[in-house]
């Protein structure tokens, strides 16, 4: 069986409200609040970048397992590479001590960059390329002032090491659903995406998320029922709820993922977040439910099963998120590297 | 006597798998068969639509609906900003009535959902005067002023104008093609966003997809089994610059045309009992109440409130029973024909769950840009 060994994350302790970015722009928080279901997100320090907060995410997801030459493999996905040409993957191994023997490569699509990363790292390991794979999921996400990804575009950062031994969560299955449907973008040389509005919504989103998660659901012939916990990517607060809802799970299996509401949209990292979260509860033999969203657009579709390990490797999140120190709208321009 | 003989209309809202000349085609193949003529019966087409030039590049649309029809008949398009549609069934009508023996069909359709709402903004604002648009006056600035003014003038506030979306999204409610089928509540509006104040988002129709047609007839006979007439059809312009008109709490060219119309057709406002008013934003139906001579002016604001033109009041006029601008949706070239269409509906019995009791008389209006064309059209049986 192949899973996931141990997970690492990293969240900014800088924090923007929702509140501070709406009176620049003569907005009412509580509009934006009620329409995207988020108060308030993580910002990366002026010293920090994608890479920067993979590193902390791999560190703490390696931190009890010293071989790093069994890892073979890194991957690094986001749509914040700090360089357009030149991998982050290879600075990300050397900085953890993984050296020589090893493939590297940067993905991206979007926010499912990670996650279909991880899909690469399982083939890898089930051709005996490697025994493990870090898999690190990472971004610094930016959008134009007075765009409405302004309120949630967010920073953050996860690490899965993939393997066969002493897993915590086997990888019962796994599914992906893709398609040429362009709702958001950043074209070489441009600094801040462009996206299509509500067009990312239906037949974006929302299409491709319910198609990956239907065919993954009907090939291994399981209900929403049967999970324990449901986690999806989470562009905003609300969709994963409405996503979920459809689908036929309620809203106690997608609660502990939802972290968007307090922590905005990481990208790469957002629904890796969610579950981030869900495992600081989750017991062994629960099942739960993933599915992540990549503009352009795709989803990928993953059952996993908790196992006893999971005990023994538990982060913890929530105290976390108390640690946070307020921006106002221009440290948080400074932050960003916009002025 | 030109008969009106069928309507059809696609769902209107955001259609994202369809573009304009899919919905273009969807019209003339369902209305044809709808109606059991071959297309070789068509002697003229009418195409209202707006924005394809700007948005789409595409001016020459008269040339690609014939690739659709496989026809060379004679098509052509008018551009009357969202006075579009009620442009082209004027000119059909003046076909008609200069062309014996004649059936034409009339479609107005719009595509806007594909672009970004700058894009569809930007596009709009061409509809208003250079020297405002370069003062930054949008179409919801426009309308905003002259809701201030109104409001101001009659010691009316934003609640009044609160009413209009709320009746005509109770009407879209029981319209199965309508963009938004929500019932909302006077809170509701009250506590949308601002557009432009005093205008906030439920005040204002959307941006959406969407087109209808309709199937006009001169000959004596000819499948009007409905019995469904044209009594006139009045098109009357005024001054685009807002800064020009002599005042803010009326649309001339709407009383203009609609003087013109009733004369034409030997009836006066209260021989009316459906309408499909111009409600682009909540002011402007309260406006075309009074400019059409339903409400004495000065006092929509306040009748308004009383609800009498709502479905189910037992009133004998009901406005705006397709959901209006504001809940059926807004495909600006459209519009025009979906108001005639739904007082097709009305006059014919096919209004299903909105159907009004006893309707001998629809009148539609529609506007272009704020007020610099006005179509005022009405049917009878």
């Amino acid at each position: 069986m192949i899973g996931i060994v141990d997970y690492g994350f990293y969240l900014p302790k800088y924090k923007i409200s929702v509140e501070e970015i709406a009176k620049v722009w003569g907005k009412r928080k509580e509009d934006i609040e009620s329409s995207l279901n988020v108060k308030e997100k993580t910002v990366s320090g002026l010293d920090e970048d994608s890479l920067t907060m993979a590193y902390e995410a791999s560190s703490m997801a390696l931190k009890n397992f010293p071989e790093r030459e069994k890892i073979k493999t890194v991957l690094f996905g986001s749509e914040t590479h700090p360089y357009a040409v030149n991998p982050a993957s290879t600075i990300l191994a050397e900085f953890l001590g993984i050296e020589g023997n090893y493939l590297a490569y940067d993905t991206e699509f979007a926010c499912k960059a990670g996650t279909s990363a991880a899909i690469s790292a399982f083939g890898l390991i089930k051709s005996g390329f490697t025994d493990y794979a870090l898999v690190a999921a990472s971004d610094k996400a930016t959008g134009q002032p007075h765009d409405s990804l302004e309120y949630t575009a967010a920073s953050g950062a996860v690490s899965l090491l993939l393997g066969k031994k002493n897993l915590v969560l086997e990888i019962i299955d796994y599914g992906s659903f893709s398609s040429d449907t362009p709702d958001f973008w950043r074209r070489e040389g441009i600094r801040y995406p462009s996206h299509s509005g509500r067009f990312t919504g239906k037949p974006s989103y929302f299409h491709h998320v319910e198609s990956a998660t239907k065919n993954i659901l009907k090939k291994n012939n399981l209900t929403p029922a049967e999970f324990k916990y449901a986690v999806f990517h989470m562009p905003n607060g609300k969709f994963p709820i409405n996503i979920s809802a459809s689908l036929g799970f309620n809203y106690k299996q997608v609660e502990a993922s939802l972290v968007a509401p307090i922590l905005g949209n990481s990208y790469t990292a957002s629904g890796l977040m969610g579950l981030v979260s869900v495992l600081e509860t989750a017991k062994e033999n629960d099942l739960i439910f993933f599915c992540s969203y990549g503009s352009g657009a795709g989803s990928d579709a993953f059952i996993f099963k908790v196992t006893a390990q999971l005990k023994n490797k538990r982060k913890k999140l929530a105290s976390t998120l108390k640690d946070k120190k307020y921006l106002n709208y221009t440290q948080y321009l400074k932050f960003m590297n916009a002025i | 006597m030109i008969g009106v003989i069928d309507y059809y209309n696609t769902q209107f809202g955001e259609l994202w798998q369809k573009s304009l000349f899919d919905l273009v085609e969807e019209v003339i193949e369902k209305i044809l068969k709808q109606k059991g003529i071959d297309k070789g019966e068509i002697d003229a087409i009418f195409f209202g639509n707006m924005l394809s030039g700007v948005l789409e590049n595409n001016l020459h649309t008269a040339s690609k609906i014939a690739e659709i029809v496989k026809l060379n008949i004679p098509i052509f398009r008018t551009e009357a900003a969202c006075a579009s549609g009620g442009v082209a069934f004027n000119l059909a009508c003046q076909y008609l009535n200069s062309n014996e023996n004649k059936t034409v069909l009339v479609i107005g359709a719009e595509k806007m959902s594909d672009f970004s709402p700058e894009q569809v903004v930007t596009g709009l604002a061409a509809a208003a005067s250079g020297e405002e648009q370069e003062a930054g006056l949008t179409f919801p600035g426009l309308y905003a002023l002259m809701a201030n003014y109104y409001l101001e003038k009659y010691k009316y506030n934003e609640k009044n104008l609160a009413y209009v979306p709320y009746k005509n999204h109770y009407h879209g409610s029981l319209n199965d093609k309508a963009q938004f089928r929500k019932k909302i509540s006077i809170e509701a509006v009250l506590k949308s966003p601002y557009v432009a104040y005093p205008l906030k988002v439920l005040d204002s129709s959307p941006i959406t997809d969407g087109a209808a047609g309709l199937l006009l007839t001169n000959k004596k006979n000819y499948k009007n089994n409905k019995g469904v007439y044209v009594l006139s059809s009045e098109i009357a312009t005024d001054t685009i610059s807002l800064k020009a008109r002599k005042n803010l709490d009326e649309l001339a060219a709407t009383k203009i045309a609609s003087k013109k119309a009733f004369k034409a057709a030997q009836l006066a406002p209260k021989d009316i009992n459906v309408a499909e008013l111009h409600d682009c934003f909540s002011i402007a139906e309260i406006l075309a109440m009074e400019d059409l001579g339903f409400w004495k002016k000065g006092t929509g604001g306040g009748k308004i409130k009383e609800l009498g033109t709502m479905f189910g009041s037992g009133e004998k006029l009901i406005v705006n029973t397709s959901g209006g601008l504001k809940a059926a949706g807004h495909p600006v070239g459209a519009t025009g024909i979906k108001q005639i269409g739904e007082l097709f509906l009305q006059l014919t019995g096919q209004a299903r769950n909105r159907q009004v009791k006893n309707v001998k008389y629809g009148l539609a209006q529609n506007v272009g840009g704020s007020g610099g064309s006005a179509v005022v059209t009405i049917l009878g049986i």
